[in-house]
C-alpha cells in the first residue's frame, strides 16, 4: 500500500505532515468562518424577511439599507474582496495572513450570499401560517423563532449546504493569497512546481469534503421534512 | 360581543386606491353565529381580518368583548387576540409540527405548566374528535381533519369569539357538514360567538342566525337568516338565494326559451316564495278552486332553516285576467313574495 502510494503520489508522500496541516487549516477556516456566517447570515436573512413590505416588522429603512449593502458585497468578486479587506482584517485580528487572516474576508464574502439564501428559504413559508400565529397572539420574536426558523429548517438546511460548499471553494481561494490550507498547498507545489500529483490529491480531498457536507445537509433536510 | 363602527379599509396599489371595506357598521351579539356572505373580492376577508386587526382599518373602531381593540398598544393587542380565535380556508397549520404541537403552540410561554398544557391539548383534541392523532404531522391528515386541528388550535386559549374565513370552502360537501356541526357544537357547548365568512348560502342556512350580505365592500343588507330568505331586498341577496334553491332552475329555462316555460296567451309564470307560516297551507289548490285557475307547477322547493320551513313554487297560472289579478291580490294578502317571470296576458 505504502509503496503504491509513494509510486503514484511521491510529492505528497514526502510532505505528509504538511499535507495534514493543510487539511487541518482548511477545516479550521471552514468551521470558524462557517459558524460566523451561519449566525450572521441567519440574522440578516431573518431581518430582511421581517422588515420587507409584507413582513411582520415592516421597516423600509432597514430593509432598503440591508438589501443594497448585500447587493454591493455580492457583486464584488471574492478575490478582490480579499485584497480590499486587508486593512480591516489587520485591524480586527491583528494579521492579514494565515488562517486567522482568512477568516474575516471569508465571513464578509459569504454572509451576503447566505443571507439571500436564508431570505429565499423563509419566503417559502406560507404567509397564512404567519397570520395564524399572529391571530394566536404570538409576539414577533415568538413568530421568528417558533414559526419562521422552525418551519424553515428543511429549506434552511439546503441553503446552509449550498453556502457551505461555496465556502469551501472560497477557503481554497483564500489559500492563494497566503491563508494556508489545501488551496495554498496545491498552488505552492502543484501549480508553481508542477507536482501534478499534489494537485490531484488536493482536489480529491476537497471533493470528499464537499460530498460530506452535501450528505449531512441532505440528511438534515430529509429528516425534518414532514 | 363584536362591534364594528364605520370601518373603512383602503389599499393603495399600482393601479390606484382599492376601497376594500366601505363604512361597515355592525354588531355581533354574544353567543350568536353571525354570517357574512359576499362574492369573491367583495371584501369579506379584509373585513373579518379587521376584527382581530390582522388588517388595521384605515378608519373606524373595532370593539370586541367590551374592549376597543383599535385603541390598544401592541402588547395588549396580542393579549386580546388570544381571546379571538381564527380559522382559515387553507387551515394554515405548521407542517413541521405535530398535531399536538400545533394545538399547543399558542399555550407555550403562557405560564401554564407542561402537564396543564398536555391535559388541555388532549381535551381539545377529543372535543374535535381527533384523539389518537396527537403525534401525527398535518401532511398525514385529510382536509377535514386539518381543519379540526385548526379549530382546536384556535380554541386553545379559550377564546370568546371565533372568526372563520371560508373555513369550509376547501372541503367536500360531506366534510363541510361535519365542520359546520363542529362549529355549532362549540357555539352551544362552549358559548363561543362565531363569525362565519362564506360565499355559500348553504353554509349560512345551516348554522347562522343573522347574516350580512356584503357587496363592493359595503353591507348591502343585514337580517335574520329567516327574514332574509323570506324577504330578500337586494338583487345580490336574491342571486345568492337562488343558488341554493332548486327554484333557480326556472331562470335558465326562461333564458333558453324552453318549451316548458312557453306561455299560451293569457298565462303568467310566477315565482312565489313563502315565509314560515304560509308554507303548510295548501295555497295552490285553494287558489285553484277559489279563482277557477289552472295552475301548472314547474318547480317546488321546501327547506328547513333554523328549524322552520321555508319554500317556494314556480308555476304557470292559466285563467281569466280578472281571476289572475285576484289571485295575485290574494298572494299579496298572504305576505307571499311574488315575482312575475313571464307574462302573456297582454299578448
Ligand atoms: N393586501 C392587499 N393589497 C391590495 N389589495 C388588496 C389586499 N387585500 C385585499 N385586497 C383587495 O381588496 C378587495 C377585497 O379583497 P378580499 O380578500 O377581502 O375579498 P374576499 O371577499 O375575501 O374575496 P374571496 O372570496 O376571493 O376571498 C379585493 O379587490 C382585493 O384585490
Ligand atoms: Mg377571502
Amino acid at each position: 500500500m505504502r509503496e503504491w502510494l509513494e509510486l503514484w503520489f511521491p510529492n505528497v508522500m514526502v510532505r505528509l505532515p504538511e499535507f495534514y496541516k493543510a487539511i487541518r487549516d482548511t477545516l479550521t477556516m471552514f468551521s470558524v468562518a462557517g459558524a460566523f456566517v451561519f449566525v450572521l447570515g441567519l440574522a440578516l436573512g431573518v431581518l430582511l424577511t421581517v422588515t420587507r413590505r409584507d413582513g411582520i416588522l415592516r421597516n423600509a429603512v432597514i430593509f432598503q439599507a440591508l438589501d443594497k449593502a448585500i447587493n454591493v458585497f455580492r457583486s464584488i468578486p471574492f478575490i478582490i474582496l480579499l485584497t480590499l479587506l486587508l486593512p480591516l482584517t489587520r485591524f480586527i485580528v491583528g494579521t492579514a495572513i494565515g488562517v486567522r487572516g482568512a477568516i474575516v474576508p471569508l465571513v464578509i464574502g459569504t454572509v451576503p450570499f447566505f443571507s439571500r439564501q436564508v431570505e429565499a428559504a423563509l419566503a417559502n413559508i406560507d404567509g397564512g401560517v404567519i397570520e395564524a400565529a399572529q391571530s394566536l397572539g404570538m409576539s414577533s420574536l415568538g413568530i421568528i423563532f417558533r414559526v419562521y426558523l422552525w418551519e424553515g429548517i428543511p429549506m434552511l438546511a439546503r441553503a446552509a449546504t449550498i453556502t457551505a460548499i461555496s465556502l469551501i471553494g472560497s477557503t481554497a481561494m483564500a489559500g492563494a493569497v497566503g491563508a494556508g490550507g489545501l488551496g495554498d498547498f496545491a498552488i505552492k507545489y502543484g501549480h508553481n512546481r508542477f507536482m501534478v500529483d499534489v494537485t490531484w490529491v488536493t482536489v480529491a480531498a476537497l471533493v470528499l469534503l464537499v460530498c460530506a457536507v452535501q450528505i449531512v445537509g441532505s440528511l438534515i433536510a430529509r429528516a425534518t421534512t414532514h | 360581543m363584536i362591534r364594528l363602527e364605520h370601518i373603512n379599509k383602503t389599499f393603495s396599489d399600482k393601479s390606484g386606491l382599492i376601497h376594500a371595506v366601505r363604512d361597515v357598521t355592525l354588531r355581533v351579539r354574544p353567543g350568536e353565529i353571525y354570517g357574512i356572505i359576499g362574492h369573491s373580492g367583495a371584501g369579506k376577508s379584509t373585513l373579518v381580518r379587521c376584527v382581530n386587526l390582522l388588517e388595521r382599518p384605515t378608519s373606524g373602531q373595532v370593539w370586541v368583548d367590551g374592549v376597543e381593540l383599535t385603541a390598544l398598544r401592541a402588547g395588549e393587542l396580542r393579549k386580546a387576540r388570544k381571546k379571538i380565535g381564527m380559522i382559515f380556508q387553507q387551515f394554515n397549520l405548521m407542517a413541521g409540527r405535530t398535531v399536538f404541537q400545533n394545538v399547543a403552540i399558542g399555550l407555550q410561554y403562557s405560564g401554564l405548566s407542561r402537564a396543564h398544557i398536555r391535559e388541555r391539548v388532549e381535551r381539545l383534541l377529543s372535543f374535535v374528535e381527533l384523539e389518537g392523532k396527537a403525534n401525527v404531522y398535518p401532511s398525514q391528515l385529510s382536509g377535514g381533519q386539518k381543519q379540526r386541528v385548526a379549530v382546536a388550535r384556535a380554541l386553545a386559549n379559550e377564546p370568546r369569539v371565533l372568526l372563520c374565513d371560508e373555513a369550509t370552502s376547501a372541503l367536500d360537501p360531506q366534510t363541510t357538514q361535519s365542520i359546520l356541526s363542529l362549529l355549532q357544537k362549540l357555539n352551544r357547548e362552549l358559548n363561543i360567538t362565531i363569525v362565519v365568512i362564506t360565499h355559500e348560502m348553504s353554509v349560512i342556512k345551516k348554522i347562522c342566525q343573522r347574516v350580512a350580505v356584503i357587496e363592493h365592500g359595503a353591507i348591502a343588507e343585514e337580517n335574520e337568516v329567516l327574514g332574509l330568505f323570506a324577504n330578500p331586498r337586494q338583487q345580490v341577496t336574491k342571486d345568492f338565494l337562488y343558488t341554493t334553491s332548486s327554484l333557480s332552475g326556472v331562470y335558465p329555462l326562461v333564458r333558453e326559451d324552453s318549451p316548458v316555460v312557453r306561455l299560451k296567451p293569457g298565462e303568467v309564470l310566477l315565482l312565489m316564495r313563502y315565509g314560515t307560516t304560509q308554507v303548510c297551507q295548501p295555497l295552490v289548490s285553494r287558489m285553484s278552486k277559489q279563482f277557477d285557475l289552472e295552475i301548472n307547477i314547474l318547480f317546488g322547493d321546501l327547506e328547513i332553516i333554523e328549524g322552520a320551513p321555508m319554500g317556494g313554487t314556480a308555476a304557470i297560472f292559466h285563467g281569466t285576467p280578472e281571476n289572475i289579478k285576484s289571485a295575485l291580490k290574494f298572494l299579496e294578502a298572504e305576505h307571499i313574495t311574488v315575482e312575475v317571470i313571464r307574462d302573456a296576458r297582454m299578448a
